[in-house]
């Protein structure tokens, strides 16, 4: 019994980290290949599971819906439909500098949030979106779990193989000599506006996954899901802690924190009876402060960024031995 | 005893050096003179004796004082101020508040020093209420140098105070020069007008790619015809 | 249509507007101050107004002082707590680059608003429960205390203005803010005057996060909620410009209540943003013209 509860939750641990680690590799591809700042991972997160959650729910009178698709064609919605906003997103700006891209985003995130809640008739507002059905779910006796469990992990498998691929790729070494000095590759004569702009698309498109996974996951969801805590905070302390730049580090970042995360659960649930209704806002607390920690004692993260060695890029890499040194966006 | 002695530095900004053993020495009271090429060096060895720069090798004596190490706050201290060669007013400030700011660090009354600067650079009293951002090159040349008096230093580094200026100003600015090293401070000057800066300076020092070229007296100079050829525009 | 009453209507809007500007204003102030100095965006800067009205309310509720003594309290807890914030964090952070700083401080930003929420809870709290009559002048309504906000912010600007002009270290951090190298040639001490301006920026937003209590309600997420439209302010006033960052604070305020008046003000934030981002695009620089 003890044992059953034991693998149940370690199933479930694994479940959340893994749609981390897919929102962990989709940041990966704005900020560490690319040293774009997007604060607002939760809209595109949000986006995703609303997209997937809409057209893959039997009709209601609540929220637009009926069209009944299977998982795999939700899955793609997301990905479209958080890959179009980025698109319209990106192509106003993109052009801007790196702090003003930041702010723009909190802008975006603050939107999608306040549409999620008004248009009552698209999402149901606050009340959410329930009986999103789950794949893969009634056949076997109590594999349920398990089985999404194996769906997220492929999942992962793919985007992070694809992206391992794609980071030997030219395409990923002009991303990365855009964030270490834009003005050369600008003068290189190469497109840095498409180069950023397909960056951005491509991390969002990702981002739109795993906000379609964790749609199925729940099978129910409201605006208060996407918070900027939980949407957005927690997916950055993934990736600079894993190391930002590195796909393995950013999967090890998703896994890492979320336990950290789990595990001052575990503490916090132990203090006195008055301070268990605050306990959260002191996790939250704690995690701001590990990313501190992080910035100030060890940016590159835990696996560092380790470019692949080509002859044209040995010189910027000495300035970047920090994945953080080449990222004066000013 | 020099004022100021330049031991045989290397440094640089990265991990390259710039400089490649470069030696001098300014006695009390002179006025020198750094010529050479664009990219020669010239302010990196102002901003190597300043505290702005990692010098690797080699040292820098200030009144025998070894200061290879300072920072620049700590060398303001010690009496030798600096003024760069671009950026070297707050536009948005006033012409005065400019001149308040050089006498930051000063903890006793600087009125006197004021009145000298305003004596020094008329233009700058009737302007003192306007933003320096505004003014002309020649002004805010003044406003630069002014504002590295209000220590009274007795040791000014002074980066092609006639950058850019037209050949009134110049004259004008040089003749303050002058008059400054005349009260007593010692000056060493990176300057593009060569022939014209040599010929008020008491000594040069021609420097290119990071190292000592010549060094003599200004006359000597002026009449060396291979340094005449080379670096003085025939 | 009544013409008459579409105008009073339209005048009472820009009267709720100016007293949200006023509150903007006093956000985008220390953002402006902080990014011209610093050269990063302060994310922690709406949570920095959330702590000033939330030490407000310790003076006003548990010491039971007067309004004008609270001010004075809150704002320098506040500068206090800003100051420790850039010892133990940014100060370590100086050397690496804008962006980095700005993560930090979304991180800073999650302490500060769980700090809050594990002291005074996270509901919502007001200053004192009634109401108080508005005045009424040819039909537009006005209360006491959005005079007291529009009033209170005059009297800081001017304050800030006397201080940023009149003093030594007032004069000191707009030389930082011009060209942070020639100060330290000129021998400034570059860190005492970063220490101030963590000070003032951080009083300015205490007094900001006051009023926008006494405006609506104290919660948790009131600072991080009204961080959009500083931000907003600051860019269109021109960053690192405090009277642009003033300007740009009406403004926004003022086009954000206007709004309502044809779209849902639920998507008020929205406004702010779109400002921004026209803003940014058309004119980088700002109303007045600031940094680049
Ligand atoms: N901040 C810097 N970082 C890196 N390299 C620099 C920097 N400043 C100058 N250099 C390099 O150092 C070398 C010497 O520059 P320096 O500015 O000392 O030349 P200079 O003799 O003063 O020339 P100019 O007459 O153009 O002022 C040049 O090759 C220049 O590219
Ligand atoms: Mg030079």
């Amino acid at each position: 019994m003890e044992l059953a509860g034991l693998l149940t939750y370690f199933i479930f641990f694994l479940t959340v980290a893994g749609i981390y680690a897919v929102l962990s590799l989709g940041l990966n591809v704005q900020w560490g290949f690319t040293g774009q700042i997007n604060i607002g991972v939760a809209a595109f997160f949000a986006i995703g599971a609303y997209s997937s959650a809409i057209v893959t729910t039997e009709a209601s009178p609540f929220h637009l819906g009926g069209f009944e698709l299977p998982f795999l064609l939700g899955i793609l919605a997301a990905m479209f439909a958080s890959g179009f906003l980025a698109f319209l997103v990106g192509l106003v700006t993109l052009k801007l500098r790196g702090d003003y891209l930041a702010i723009a985003s909190i802008g975006i995130a603050e939107i999608i949030r306040l549409f999620l809640k008004n248009e009552g008739w698209l999402t149901n507002g606050v009340r959410g979106i329930p009986a999103i059905p789950k794949p893969l779910s009634g056949l076997t006796e109590s594999g349920d779990a398990l089985l999404f469990l194996l769906v997220i992990l492929a999942f992962v498998f793919v985007i992070y193989m694809a992206l391992e691929r794609l980071y030997q790729s030219p395409w990923v070494r002009v991303l990365r000599a855009i964030r270490v000095n834009e003005d050369a590759v600008q003068a290189a004569g190469k497109n840095v506006l498409r180069f950023r702009l397909e960056a951005f698309v491509l991390g969002s498109v990702i981002m739109g996954v795993g906000g379609g996974l964790y749609a199925h996951f729940t099978t129910f969801i409201s605006p208060s899901a996407f918070d900027p805590m939980f949407g957005t905070f927690l997916v950055w302390v993934m990736l600079i802690a894993g190391g930002s730049g590195n796909n393995k580090g950013a999967l090890l970042g998703a896994v890492i924190i979320w336990g950290v995360w789990s595990g001052t659960e575990i503490f916090t649930s132990r203090l006195p009876e008055m301070w268990v209704t605050r306990a959260s806002a002191i996790r939250i607390f704690l995690v701001g402060a590990l990313l501190e920690f992080i910035l100030i004692f060890r940016p590159q993260g835990l696996l560092p960024e380790k470019p692949p060695k080509t002859p044209g890029t040995a010189r910027s890499e000495k300035s970047g031995v920090s994945p953080a040194a080449g990222r004066a966006d000013t | 005893m020099s004022l100021l002695q330049v031991d045989d530095i290397y440094g640089g900004y990265g991990n390259a050096d710039i400089l490649h053993g470069v030696s001098m020495h300014i006695e009390p009271q002179e006025i020198v003179s750094i010529i050479g090429p664009n990219g020669a060096g010239k302010s990196t060895v102002m901003k190597a004796v300043f505290g702005l720069l990692k010098v690797r090798q080699g040292r820098i004596l200030f009144n025998n004082k070894d200061i290879t190490r300072r920072r620049p706050d700590q060398i303001v201290h010690l009496g030798i101020c600096y003024v760069p060669q671009e950026f070297n007013v707050f536009p948005s400030l006033t012409v005065h508040e400019n001149l308040e700011m050089g006498a930051f660090i000063r903890k006793d009354s600087y009125s006197e020093q004021l009145d000298h600067v305003y004596e020094l650079f008329p233009p700058l009293k009737d302007k003192r209420g306007q933003s320096a951002g505004h003014l002309s090159g020649g002004q805010r040349q003044m406003v630069a140098i002014g504002r590295a008096l209000m220590l009274n230093p007795s040791l000014l580094l002074l980066d092609e105070p006639s950058a850019g200026l037209s050949p009134l100003f110049i004259e004008q600015i040089f003749e303050r020069v002058l008059e400054i090293n005349k009260s007593g401070v010692g000056i060493l000057m990176v300057e593009q007008n060569a022939k014209q800066a040599l010929s008020f300076s008491h000594r040069g020092y021609i420097l290119s790619m990071g190292g000592n070229r010549f060094e003599d007296s200004a006359e000597n100079l002026l009449n060396n015809r291979e340094v005449a050829e080379m670096f003085l525009g025939g | 249509m009544d013409w008459g009453c579409f105008v009073i209507e339209f005048l009472q809007v820009i009267i709720y507007g100016i007293v949200l500007g006023c509150i903007i204003s006093l956000g985008a102030i220390g953002v402006s101050l902080i990014f011209g100095i610093l050269r990063f965006a302060h994310f922690a800067h709406g949570d920095m107004m959330s702590l000033g009205a939330y030490f407000g309310l310790v003076g006003v509720v548990s010491l039971q002082l007067p309004m004008y003594a609270v001010f004075p309290l809150a704002m320098g807890a506040t500068a206090l707590v800003a100051a420790a914030l850039d010892r133990s964090i940014y100060r370590w952070l100086r050397s690496s680059t804008p962006i980095i700083m700005l993560i930090s401080s979304v991180g800073a930003a999650l302490m500060l608003r769980s700090a809050i929420q594990v002291v005074w809870g996270p509901d919502n709290k007001i200053y004192e429960a009634g109401i108080k009559l508005p005045y009424i002048f040819y039909g537009l309504r006005i209360k006491p205390d959005q005079l007291n906000i529009i009033f209170g912010t005059a009297v800081l600007v001017v304050l800030l203005h006397l201080f940023l002009h009149k003093t030594r270290m007032g004069k000191a951090m707009r030389a930082l803010s011009d060209n942070m190298d020639l100060a330290q040639v000129t021998g400034i001490n570059t860190e005492r005057v970063i220490f101030w301006t963590w000070m003032i920026a951080a009083a300015m937003a205490a007094a900001g996060g006051i009023f926008l209590g006494i405006d609506t309600r104290l919660n948790p997420i009131m600072g991080w909620r009204i961080l959009l439209p500083v931000f907003a302010a600051a860019i269109a006033g021109g960053i690192g410009n405090l009277y642009g960052a003033v300007l740009g604070g009406l403004l926004i305020g003022i086009v954000q209540e206007l709004s309502t008046m044809v779209i849902s003000p639920a998507y008020k934030p929205a406004v702010a943003f779109a400002i921004m981002v026209l803003m940014l695009v058309f004119r980088p620089t700002g109303i007045l013209g600031g940094k680049e």
